[in-house]
Formats: C-alpha cells, sequence, structure tokens
C-alpha cells in the first residue's frame, strides 16, 4: 500500500515560490489499476515523479507498505518495488534493446525471453531485440519498449507517464490492448498517468488532480458519470472532460 | 604462456592461444612466433623492424593475426609493417599492442602499418591498444596508419584504446581509388591524466569513392583528448564524420572537424557533440535499480561498444 501524506512541491519561479502539488493526501490499495487524470499543469506528472523518487517533496510523507521512503533515492525505491515508465522515454546510444530488457529483470536473460517483453508490447521482436535505443526508433517503438522495461521489472506498483503522449493512432490502439492485458493479468497496482478516455475506461478507480490539488476521487463509473455526466462539476478546475460536458 | 603475456594477447587480438591462420607474434622487439600460409605470407625485414605482408590475390575468409606485446619496462621501439593485399581478396587482420610495465621507464611502441589494398578488396582491420601494470613508467602507444585503397576495394576499420594508455598520438591517412570504401570507427577512453590525439584524414581521389569516420570517445577525470578528421573530396564523393565524446569530471576534449570539397561532385558533412551524460539517461537507469554509479558505467559501456 502506498501513502502520500500532507505532499508539498514547490518550485521558484521568478523568485515567488509556485506550488505544484498542495497539501496531497492520497492512498492506493494493492492490485489496483487506477487512472490519474486532469488538466495539463495540474500536478500530475510532477506526483508520479514524487512517488517514484525522481522529485523530493517540499514537504509531506510518502509511506510504502508502511516503511517512509520520503528521502529514499531514485534507486533504492526501484530496488523496494517501484516502477516508473517515463512520459518522454530516454534515448541511449550504444544500449540495446536487450540491454535495457536485462538491466529491467536484475538479471541475466537469454534473447528469448526479452523478446517475450518485447511481444507482450506488440513488437516483432526480433527485429528490435539487438537494435540501440536511440533516435532511430520512433515515439510508438521507444513507448512500446519503455513499457516492456517496466513490465520486465513485475513490480508491485508501476507509473506510467501518460503512456498516450507522442505517439501515433495505430500504436495507441496497441498501447489500450497492453494495459488491458496487464489489468486483466493482475500486475500489482498499476498507476497511469492520462488524459485519454479508453484508458480511464479500463481503470478500477479514477483520481482527479487540478491545481496542485486533488480534486475527486472514486471509482471508475461513478467518476465517468461526473466527468462526462455533468454532474457535481467542480467550478474553475479547467479539465477539459469537464470543459467539454459544460459547453 | 605467462600471465601477463596471455592477459596482453588475449586484451589486444582476443587470443586465448596459438591463433589458425597466419600470424607474427612479437614480444619485446622480437618474434615468438611465426607462420605464413600458402595464402598469406609474412616476411620480416632484414632488420627487424618490421614485416612486408604479401596475401595473395584471390585468397577469401582468411585472417591474419599480428599482435605486439612489451613486457619489459623501458623498451621503445618503432615497427614498420607493410600489407600487399592483392586484388579480389577478402580477408580479416587483427593487430594491436599491449604493454605491460611494472618498472620506472617509459615503455613506448610506435606501429606504421601501410596497406596497399588491391582492386575489389576488403579488408577488415581490428587494432586495439591496452597498457597494465603498477610501475610509474607510462605506458605510451604512437600508431600511425597509412592506407592505399585501389578500384572498389572496401576497408572497415576499427580501433579500440579503452585502458591502460598514458599517452597516445594516433595517425591515420587513406587515399581512395574510384568506387573505394572506407569505414573507420574509433572508440577511445582516457582516464586520469591520460592524453589522446587522433588525427585523420581522407582524401577522396576516385569517382563515387566514400569514407566514414566515427568516433565514439570518454574522457574521465583530468584526461585530455583531441580528434582531428580531415576529409578532402576531389571528386564525386561522399564522406561523412562524427566525433561524438562523453566528458566527465575535469577532463578536456577538443573536436577539429574539417572538410574540403574540390569538387562541385563532393558530398561531405561532419558532425561533432561533446557533452556529459544526460541527466535523464541516469534517472532512467535508477528506476530499473542501478545506483548512480552503476548507470554512468554502463552508459559509458554502452557509447563505446
Amino acid at each position: 500500500m502506498l501513502e502520500l501524506q500532507n505532499i508539498c512541491f514547490d518550485v521558484d519561479e521568478n523568485s515567488k515560490t509556485k506550488g505544484i502539488l498542495k497539501d496531497i493526501n492520497l492512498t492506493l490499495d494493492d492490485n489496483r489499476f487506477i487512472v490519474v487524470t486532469g488538466p495539463n499543469g495540474g500536478g500530475k506528472s510532477t506526483l508520479a515523479k514524487i512517488i517514484a523518487g525522481v522529485e523530493t517533496p517540499s514537504s509531506g510523507r510518502i509511506l510504502w507498505n508502511g516503511e517512509d521512503i520520503t528521502r529514499m533515492s531514485v534507486t533504492d525505491r526501484a530496488k523496494s518495488g517501484i516502477s516508473y515508465a517515463f512520459q518522454q522515454p530516454v534515448r541511449f546510444k550504444g544500449i540495446t534493446v536487450f540491454d535495457l530488457i536485462q538491466l529491467a529483470t536484475g538479471k541475466q536473460i537469454n534473447v528469448d525471453k526479452a523478446c517475450e517483453y518485447l511481444s507482450e508490447v506488440g513488437l516483432c521482436a526480433k527485429d528490435y531485440i539487438r537494435r540501440e535505443v536511440n533516435a532511430s526508433l520512433s515515439g510508438g517503438e521507444l513507448k512500446r519498449i519503455e513499457i516492456a522495461t517496466v513490465m520486465a521489472r513485475n513490480t508491485p506498483l508501476t507509473i506510467f507517464d501518460e503512456p498516450e503522449a507522442g505517439i501515433d493512432l495505430w500504436s495507441f490502439q496497441n498501447l489500450i490492448q497492453v494495459f488491458e492485458k496487464l489489468h486483466q493479468q493482475n500486475h500489482g497496482t498499476i498507476l497511469i498517468i492520462s488524459h485519454q478516455e479508453r484508458i480511464l475506461n479500463i481503470a478500477d478507480e479514477i483520481i482527479m488532480i487540478a491545481d496542485g490539488q486533488l480534486r475527486d476521487r472514486g471509482p471508475r463509473e461513478t467518476m465517468l458519470s461526473k466527468i462526462f455526466g455533468d454532474i457535481d462539476v467542480p467550478e474553475g478546475c479547467g479539465c477539459k472532460f469537464y470543459e467539454k460536458q459544460k459547453n | 604462456m605467462d600471465e601477463i603475456r596471455l592477459q596482453l594477447l588475449k586484451e589486444v587480438a582476443g587470443l586465448h592461444e596459438i591463433p589458425e591462420g597466419a600470424y607474427n607474434i612479437r614480444e619485446n622487439g622480437k618474434s615468438i612466433g611465426r607462420q605464413s600460409t600458402d595464402e598469406i605470407e609474412i616476411v620480416p625485414i632484414q632488420d627487424g623492424s618490421g614485416l612486408n605482408i604479401y596475401v595473395k590475390p584471390g585468397t577469401k575468409k582468411k585472417s591474419l593475426h599480428i599482435p605486439v606485446i612489451i613486457s619489459q619496462s623501458g623498451l621503445t621501439e618503432i615497427v614498420y609493417n607493410n600489407f600487399y593485399v592483392g586484388d579480389d581478396c577478402d580477408v580479416t587482420i587483427i593487430a594491436g599492442c599491449g604493454i605491460h610495465n611494472g618498472g620506472s621507464a617509459d615503455s613506448r611502441h610506435d606501429g606504421i602499418h601501410s596497406f596497399f589494398i588491391g582492386k575489389n578488396s576488403r579488408v577488415k582491420y581490428v587494432e586495439k591498444h591496452y597498457g597494465m601494470g603498477d610501475g610509474n613508467g607510462e605506458r605510451i602507444m604512437n600508431p600511425e596508419t597509412v592506407i592505399e585503397m585501389g578500384e572498389n576495394s572496401y576497408m572497415e576499420m576499427e580501433t579500440v584504446q579503452i585502458k591502460g594508455v598514458d599517452s597516445t598520438v594516433r595517425k591515420t591517412h587513406a587515399k581512395l581509388e574510384a568506387g573505394a570504401k572506407i569505414v573507420i570507427t574509433e572508440r577511445l577512453m582516457t582516464h586520469g591524466k591520460q592524453r589522446a590525439e587522433s588525427y585523420f584524414d581522407v582524401s577522396l581521389d576516385g569517382a563515387d569513392s566514400g569514407a566514414n569516420l566515427i568516433s565514439r570517445a570518454v574522457a574521465k577525470d583530468a584526461s585530455y583528448q583531441k580528434f582531428v578528421s580531415k576529409i578532402i573530396g576531389n571528386t564525386s564523393c561522399s564522406g561523412h564524420s562524427e566525433c561524438d565524446a562523453i566528458i566527465m569530471d575535469q577532463a578536456k576534449i577538443e573536436a577539429v572537424p574539417e572538410l574540403t570539397a574540390n569538387s562541385t561532385e563532393a558530398a561531405l558533412i561532419h558532425e561533432a557533440a561533446i557533452g556529459k551524460i544526460a541527466g535523464d539517461q541516469i534517472t532512467k537507469l535508477m528506476t530499473l535499480g542501478l545506483t548512480e554509479a552503476e548507470a554512468e558505467e554502463k552508459i559509458v559501456e554502452g557509447f563505446l561498444r
């Protein structure tokens, strides 16, 4: 179980302190498929980074299975069972797809095993396994490789930061299938930052974050009716789903 | 073979035992083993300063190993090896030098390799340099490669220096006739106070000749590297040079790409990029459970592969 207690994250902007996350309190139960949504600039990606340890909160506490991991390094969080898929997958000169997947598993694996992970994300493994994770790969390919690496880790908590960002419609279609499969296979808790209705549609639970604050959360059906059914619309949240309904 | 000799041979030529095919192993200024074959003849130059190597026309899928090892501290040598590769050949040549310096005097090897490659021949040339030993004396290697490529010939040259060489000045000169192509890949890592300078000059003299020079370099600690690449296009030809370098700690790197087009049909490109390891690369590997130091090591290892 992951608990965020009074999490704040501030940045300096033109010599003034700007709150990106404001007193977030959140508990994520085990083995849930959770989607965090809300308007751009609302703090969703920052929240994901804070859970992964890529950013450190200005105040508040993060408890992971009861242990305080607030000051824990990215490495130690990864070792403790938290995986994080970047919104913009990182490119490497010289590191191959196989290298990355092997590093993700944390052990020596053979090519067949690595290919299994690539096949899971809809890539024809033989075409990719020896390729460098560099600019010769398209955004969609990189995104699926990124997802394959976090799946290879098979950790109790996996965070995907806007997996749909920067990929074409065809790749997105495949991505949805991957997440549907992940959901069915029950790969621990999956936390996805997303705007996409089709991803919201497969969530167990939806969390709404806007203006750095947790605005709402609930089961998919309830939240979808709020988002698309024009009920209990939070004033001024700016969320495109709400605005869509209002207009 | 003793342990030092074995390790040096393994590092520079991938040898665990006496190789198959033609070979010459030079240790501390003398040949300690030589074998010619029907296709590849190795003839020592009379004053002992090197070898003339003749590859018969039409020789296919054969290899030649000519490693040099120095384990005697303070030894300085200049070696001239000349490779005469006949027409229509396809051969692999593994060279390289390993120095073990356990003393206080400098050990130095200057190797001048000249290639005369016949028409339609393909040559793969691998040259590795490696140093070891805990003496105060420097390990110095200055390889120079001179290449003359006949019509429609192809050469792939891979040159690697990853560890243990204190000072090196590396020079490669190539002249290409019509249809000839050369691909040169250099991988260099320096650390401590090591210095490495690499100079390439390629003259594209024949129509449709082409050159691709790729350098991947990592400079750590207070080391220094300089990379100078010159491509001269004298006719319809294509040339590309790329210097990609990672700089760390207090190291310094200079990259000087130079292109000269003496024909409107010459298409020449250069790229040079020097920078530190990107922060998101380290973070990504840390999210897979590597420490920062392990992530850095893995990135460098991949970059120099």
